[in-house]
């Protein structure tokens, strides 16, 4: 509107005929995509209050389940995950900046650092497979008093992880057509919004894992 | 008009990553450390500082619009709601004695 005569010349190809500017486009997806991040927080919420409250009743067993987590890889696949929001926050930048080979660069850094995240999770839902600490029947623990409260941990364990692996899942498949279509040249810094909704799901999930890493590792 | 986006230095980004890294150092370092029940608000106040430093600065909430500023802080808002009620109705029910605790 304020850009009046030259915004009707040069319309934008990516801009939908019911917003005026590219900017108050921008705007209603970011709102959108907080808008979605919220119903996520209160998704996790669920199983974080069910923590609180388990911790609270069974406080003795899942301090001591929690020493059969390995910390150095948690703490090693934390260090990852934080890796990949800071090349994810370089993609938004260079895309910002129009550098179209470094946002590519980025956002296959991003992926990679997921994938090794993934794989070393993998790596620690064998060895609980193998050391018997996976809830049920086959479900077993050094301190019989302190069995079933474990083995909540352990079912908390591997929901938490597992929906946060889920997320991680999900939101490596919506970034491969992101990367090609960065490679293919969409985006310029008048057009980036996918980078940047992509973007803040990633760090959503990193502020997860923040999370989940002193409460199921560190306590 | 048009865009006024901001757009940080990439020594701003690698800082903030620095930031995280160290932050997560100490927790396990602390946690190491037998602090009885101050353990746990240690290691939230640490993961809380880290969640705000990835919002304000990754996220670029610090940047947004104030509408996006206030939908963010209300998710917050109402997980803490969820917590406060759910768990001041376990911690209350065996202090008057109801039935199923």
């Amino acid at each position: 509107m304020a850009n009046g005569s030259h915004a009707h010349a040069a319309h934008h190809p990516m801009l939908q005929h019911h917003f005026d500017t590219l900017e108050q486009q921008q705007n209603a997806s970011l709102l959108g995509m907080w808008m979605f991040l919220v119903t996520e927080v209160l998704f996790f919420g669920g199983l974080f209050m069910a923590y609180i409250l388990y911790r609270w009743l069974y406080n003795a067993s899942f301090h001591e389940a929690s020493h059969e987590l390995n910390v150095w890889l948690g703490l090693f696949n934390t260090a990852v995950l934080i890796g990949s929001s800071l090349t994810m926050a370089l993609a938004v930048r260079a895309s910002k900046t129009g550098e179209k080979s470094q946002l590519v660069l980025f956002l296959i850094l991003t992926l990679v650092l997921g994938g090794i995240f993934l794989g070393v999770k993998v790596v620690e839902y064998a060895e609980k497979f193998t050391h018997h600490l996976v809830p049920g029947e086959h479900f077993a623990f050094h301190d019989a008093a302190l069995k079933d409260g474990a083995q909540i941990y352990f079912s908390l364990y591997f929901a938490m992880t597992g929906l946060h692996a889920t997320h991680m899942i999900l939101g490596g498949l919506v970034l491969l057509p992101i990367i090609v279509m960065a490679q293919r040249g969409w985006f310029s810094p008048e057009w980036y919004t996918p980078i940047e909704l992509f973007g803040l799901y990633w760090h959503f999930v990193d502020i997860v894992w923040i999370f989940l890493f002193p409460l199921l590792y560190l306590m | 008009m048009s865009h006024q986006h901001h757009i940080p230095t990439k020594a701003s980004l690698f800082a903030v990553f620095g930031a995280l890294m160290v932050l997560t150092v100490l927790t396990v370092l602390v946690s190491r450390v037998n602090l009885g029940y101050l353990n746990l608000p240690v290691a939230l106040a640490v993961a809380v500082t880290k969640a705000l430093l990835v919002i304000l600065l990754f996220m670029e909430v610090k940047y947004s619009p104030k509408l996006v500023q206030v939908t963010a802080a209300a998710g917050f808002l109402f997980f803490g709601i969820m917590i406060l009620y759910t768990m001041t109705d376990y911690l209350s029910r065996n202090m008057i004695g109801v039935a199923g605790r």
